[in-house]
């Protein structure tokens, strides 16, 4: 027998009071029927006895003291997982959305998911390559990481990740892809234009979409990426596939937890954010990985919007100590018109170092990739002198450093939304700008390697 | 008494009425028999910790006692093996439940089945006292591990067993106390985790820990039983520098937590160490470390917990008579878990929403560190080594303000060198070390007497560099007089061939103290010898055409670390090169 609550003790925001519970369970989910007949979910938040908080997803609008019935389920809030998620449109509850019915589950699991135990983790070392050349040489991803995009509102975030998407599948023919995709508070344009893109590059019938629009109910928004990333659990380790797993906004997930987290009356901490913000990112974006025994993989790139690019601002720091690595896009850089406006002193990628080298890419790959930021971040001195002094002032060697700067913004970073570069190209690429300078900045690199690829402006071919 | 739940919040819930429960008291709680920790404690509510995933627990479930604090079980197998925040073996864990983590998974601590080869050094009739070694067994093939009489109890050898193989409960030494009631004395013990270890009296730390990375053994180095900081930005090489000590330094045991961190890394860390061979015994680095996992998305009250474990097998080590180095990554996330608890019970916040016990939670973390004279008589130390990771990357944040109170080594890490690839990115000017003078006599004695003359005269053109490039980012080098251009040459060398260090060169990876102080040697030299061919009147262009500078900055790949003699040829070649000017 199920038993109804007939109405309700208190509304907060999302947040309703429940007094008198037989037997709640924490984190349980509810149903609440309303007068009307519309039925919403909602899940245990906090207990004391018989009084029990509870979330509901949908909101609370509507929902009086006295026209509602509420019943327990039981368990927590699940999701139905089959191999029929490919292909498919979810709201962000994680309940289809495309008007094509029920999935019919082989399985359910908890949308909270486990930690993976970290014996059983395999460190991951396989090189996936974008095409991109900032990426593919300077931040290499690795199959199996979590690599964010940090971005600003109105830059190219967007573009990049669908590039990304686009030519990483290029690369892996034997295995199985599939991607999930989370949206989380976007804009329905934005929602539209990763649909399109995945449907220009045939890839839409291996993407599983889970939508949570910024007019939706915000608490929603918590559960968005944990039934994307349980879905992606399941096809990658126990179904085998490489699951890239795209979460665009991680900073509107952040602030519906913010007000979830103020109305439940928590103490903030900085800027409002509740004080286990890093526990709650760290058990999303620790659901990247490879797990020993299974041919699967789970790799996330979230992209998240810095308020004010400020990239000290709680949620992408936070983030930046979970992640391995950031991609950090620059706004003077897109605003010059450079696509993929990646900023390369910021940006890194912690798993590169294992992934790349004889076996992966090619023996030179670590010494390009280090020589490069080197001379970048004497070129943003050679800047700044320059701004002070003018760029007449400056030594020869300095001069040659701006020039190369200046290369490697407009010929190494920037390239075609369509373009894709193979590793060897965006190699030697960086190989011709560095023959640019003169031998003696080359200090990163032992002479054995600098004979076989170092050749001097006067020999290299000419450009264009 | 039946304790049952009322509340649930988060990894905490409360009890109703009086309990019974003992503050720090270990719990069961619910059905799954959850492990949690008592907390807090009033006549009308009792709280609790709970150190597993809360979901699906519901009121009027159960909650027993277990009548003592949170313990660590201290015996052979904790070498070469890997642990969760409380102490909760993974690789059994993984055996019972997977790859994933589930709850109530009862594993024991360590292998209770596996056979010890115990040599048993008492005799019947001995007297023991507290902290002295009844048996011995190798723990690994390096690591002899010592059984020692738990702290607290003393008393006449009743009974002994033959040298032999014993599982980790068996008994093999009886003991009868004053008192005359018998204790049977098996391979391990527990100890409160939250309790320091007893010792006999503090030492006087006067010896270096080496870890081969020169900026540290030179510039800023710690002692054995030191307590160092390493803060730094995402990005800057925290774990990295970690990775290193953990690797070279010269600890005969090695305890690391990571503490809130990836799981990706740990993953690095227990591939990278078994495949490591330690130079010095030839056995894989896994023979003398033990690791504390407890990755982000694992519950947070463990993670608060993970510390506590952390030191006290280390201290238990310690009691053996060995030194032990823990490396703690991060301590950051150690607070933030404390400010998490304290924020679900409601407490009042201090800054940031840090709790005010924070400072003196950190500093008796930190004082556990120390050389010891041990209860049975033997040296043992501790050196703690913790990571930082301030938020935005602002030093000015609560957890590093107040970890530098209670550090006596700062090792900063610098943003802007970590972006010019510039590792380890320890910056020169922000960091320090105290024990500077507790070591002298140690550098003196062991590796050289000018070692620290060299040290001066190297930071003294650091600093002196760092006051010209002010002048430089101004109005550019050009215009500084050659002496002046000398001292900034001479500074690119030490910066970029000293201070900077490739972990993942064969040589460079780790270098002797010798080839250190030869490198130094080196670098003054030329340093000197230019300026004496400037006093003749010979401009700055023509010396650094001979290329001397540049050769400096590669003789740390070119020179091999057993044979540092090599270096004396480099000061051969400067003087040649030197007078083929003049």
């Amino acid at each position: 027998m199920v038993i109804e609550y007939m109405g309700i003790k208190e509304i907060n925001g999302p947040l309703i009071v429940l007094d008198g519970v037989k037997n709640p369970s924490f984190e349980e989910t509810v149903v609440i029927r309303l007068e009307n007949g519309e039925e919403r979910t909602g899940r245990i938040v906090k207990i004391e006895g018989e009084r029990a908080v509870i979330q509901v997803f949908e909101g609370t609008h509507g929902v009086s003291l006295s026209n509602t019935r509420t019943r327990l389920t039981g368990h927590p809030v699940e999701m139905p997982l089959s191999s029929e998620l490919l292909g498919r449109i979810f709201d962000g509850a994680g309940r289809p959305a495309d008007g094509l019915g029920e999935i019919f589950p082989e399985k359910r699991r908890d949308i909270n998911g486990t930690p993976i135990n970290p014996v059983s983790r395999v460190y991951p070392r396989n090189f996936i390559s974008t095409g991109i050349s900032s990426i593919d040489c300077l931040m290499t991803l690795i199959r199996g990481q979590k690599l964010p995009i940090f971005s600003g509102s109105g830059m190219r975030h967007n573009e990049l990740a669908a590039q990304i998407v686009r030519q990483a599948k290029i690369a892996d023919k034997e295995a199985e892809f599939a991607i999930v995709f989370a949206a989380m508070g976007v804009k329905n344009d934005v929602a539209d234009y990763f649909r399109r893109s995945f449907e220009e590059s045939g890839v839409l019938s291996r993407v599983a979409m889970f939508l949570n629009f910024s007019n939706d109910p915000i608490i929603e928004r918590i559960l968005t990426p944990r039934c994307a990333l349980t879905a992606a659990e399941y096809l990658a380790f126990d179904r085998g596939m490489h699951i890239l797993v795209i979460m665009t906004d991680m900073t509107s997930y952040a602030e519906a937890l913010r007000e979830f987290s103020s109305s439940k009356g928590e103490i903030p901490g900085r800027k409002g954010y509740p004080g286990y913000l890093y526990s709650d990112l760290a058990s999303l974006y620790e659901r990247a990985g490879m797990i020993k025994g299974s041919g699967g993989s789970v790799t996330q790139i979230p992209i998240l919007t810095m308020p004010n690019d400020d990239i000290t601002h709680p949620v992408p720091d936070l983030t930046g100590y979970i992640t391995e690595g950031q991609i950090v896009l620059d706004r003077t850089l897109d605003n010059s018109g450079i696509y993929p406006p990646v900023s390369v002193l910021p940006s890194l990628s912690r798993l590169m170092k294992d992934g790349i080298g004889e076996g992966f890419t090619r023996a030179d790959h670590a010494d390009v990739a280090n020589q490069l930021f080197a001379c970048c971040a004497r070129v943003q001195e050679a800047r700044s002198l320059a701004s002070v002094i003018g760029e007449e002032e400056l030594s020869p060697n300095d001069k040659k450093l701006l020039e190369f700067g200046r290369m490697f913004d407009s010929r190494f970073i920037n390239q075609g939304y369509d373009e894709s570069r193979s590793i060897d190209q965006t190699l030697d690429l960086g190989w011709e700008l560095l023959s640019a300078l003169p031998r003696e900045e080359l200090d990163r690199i032992d002479d054995k390697t600098l004979e076989g690829h170092y050749k001097p402006a006067d020999e290299a071919p000419a450009d264009e | 008494m039946n304790n049952v739940i009322y509340g649930i919040n988060g990894p905490v819930i409360t009890v109703l009425g009086n309990t019974g429960l003992s503050m720090m008291e270990m719990v069961l709680v619910g059905n799954d028999r959850l492990v949690g920790e008592v907390i807090g404690i009033s006549d009308k509510e009792t709280t609790i910790q709970v150190y597993e995933n809360t979901t699906g627990l519901a009121p009027g479930e159960q909650v027993t006692g277990t009548g003592g604090p949170l313990s660590a079980t201290l015996g052979p197998g904790i070498l070469d093996n890997i642990f969760d925040g409380i102490e909760r073996p993974l690789k059994a864990i993984e055996a019972v439940s997977g790859d994933f983590i589930s709850r109530r998974v009862n594993v024991s601590v360590l292998d209770e089945q596996r056979e010890w080869d115990v040599t048993v050094c008492v005799k019947t009739g001995d007297q023991l006292s507290e902290g002295m070694v009844y048996a011995t067994c190798p723990e690994t093939q390096i690591i002899t591990h010592k059984c020692m009489v738990p702290p607290g109890l003393s008393g006449t050898v009743e009974a002994v067993r033959p040298d032999g193989k014993y599982r980790l409960n068996d008994t093999v030494v009886t003991l009868r106390d004053e008192k005359g009631v018998l204790h049977d004395l098996t391979l391990c013990q527990k100890w409160p985790i939250r309790k320091p270890r007893p010792t006999a009296r503090r030492l006087y730390a006067d010896a270096p820990l080496v870890t081969g990375q020169r900026v540290i053994d030179t510039l800023f180095p710690v002692a054995k039983g030191g307590t160092a900081a390493i803060p730094g930005g995402f990005g800057t090489g925290k774990t990295m520098t970690q990775h290193q000590l953990a690797k070279w330094c010269d600890a005969d045991i090695i305890i690391y937590i990571g503490c809130g961190e990836r799981g990706n890394e740990m993953s690095q860390v227990l591939e990278e160490f078994s495949g490591l061979i330690d130079p010095k015994s030839g056995r894989p680095m896994t023979d003398r470390t033990a690791l504390i996992a407890n990755t982000s998305n694992m519950p947070v009250a463990a993670r608060e917990a993970s510390i506590y474990t952390g030191i006290t097998l280390a201290e238990y080590y310690r009691d053996m008579g060995y030194h032990v180095a823990i490396m703690a990554d991060s301590t950051s996330r150690w607070a933030e878990a404390l400010r998490e608890i304290s924020g679900r019970l409601e407490e009042m916040p201090a800054e940031e929403g840090f709790p005010a016990y924070l400072p003196s939670r950190l500093s008796e973390f930190y004082e556990r560190a120390g050389l010891f004279e041990t209860l049975s008589g033997a040296a043992g130390s501790v050196t703690v080594i913790g990571a930082v990771s301030p938020q935005g990357s602002d030093f000015s944040e609560p957890v590093t303000q107040n970890t530098k109170r209670f550090t006596r080594c700062f090792w900063a890490l610098d943003k802007s060198l970590a972006y010019a690839r510039h590792y380890p990115a320890i910056n020169w000017m922000s960091s320090y070390s105290e024990y500077l003078d507790d070591l002298s006599d140690w550098y003196k004695k062991n590796v050289g007497e000018d070692f620290l003359d060299c040290r001066t005269r190297i930071t003294r053109i650091l600093q002196e560099e760092s006051k010209l490039m002010e002048i430089v980012r101004l109005i550019g080098a050009d215009v500084l007089p050659d002496d002046q251009k000398l001292v900034i040459e001479t500074a690119r060398v030490i910066r970029v061939g000293f201070l900077q260090q490739n972990a993942y060169h064969k040589d460079d990876t780790y270098v002797p103290l010798k080839k250190q102080l030869g490198m130094m040697r080196a670098i003054l030299h030329l340093h000197r010898s230019a300026r004496a061919v400037l006093a003749a009147g010979i401009p700055i262009s023509r010396i650094l055409e001979l290329g001397l500078f540049d050769k400096l900055i590669r003789m740390k790949y070119e020179v091999p670390n057993d044979n540092y003699e090599m270096l004396d040829g480099y000061i051969a070649d400067i003087d040649n090169a030197l007078t083929s000017l003049g």
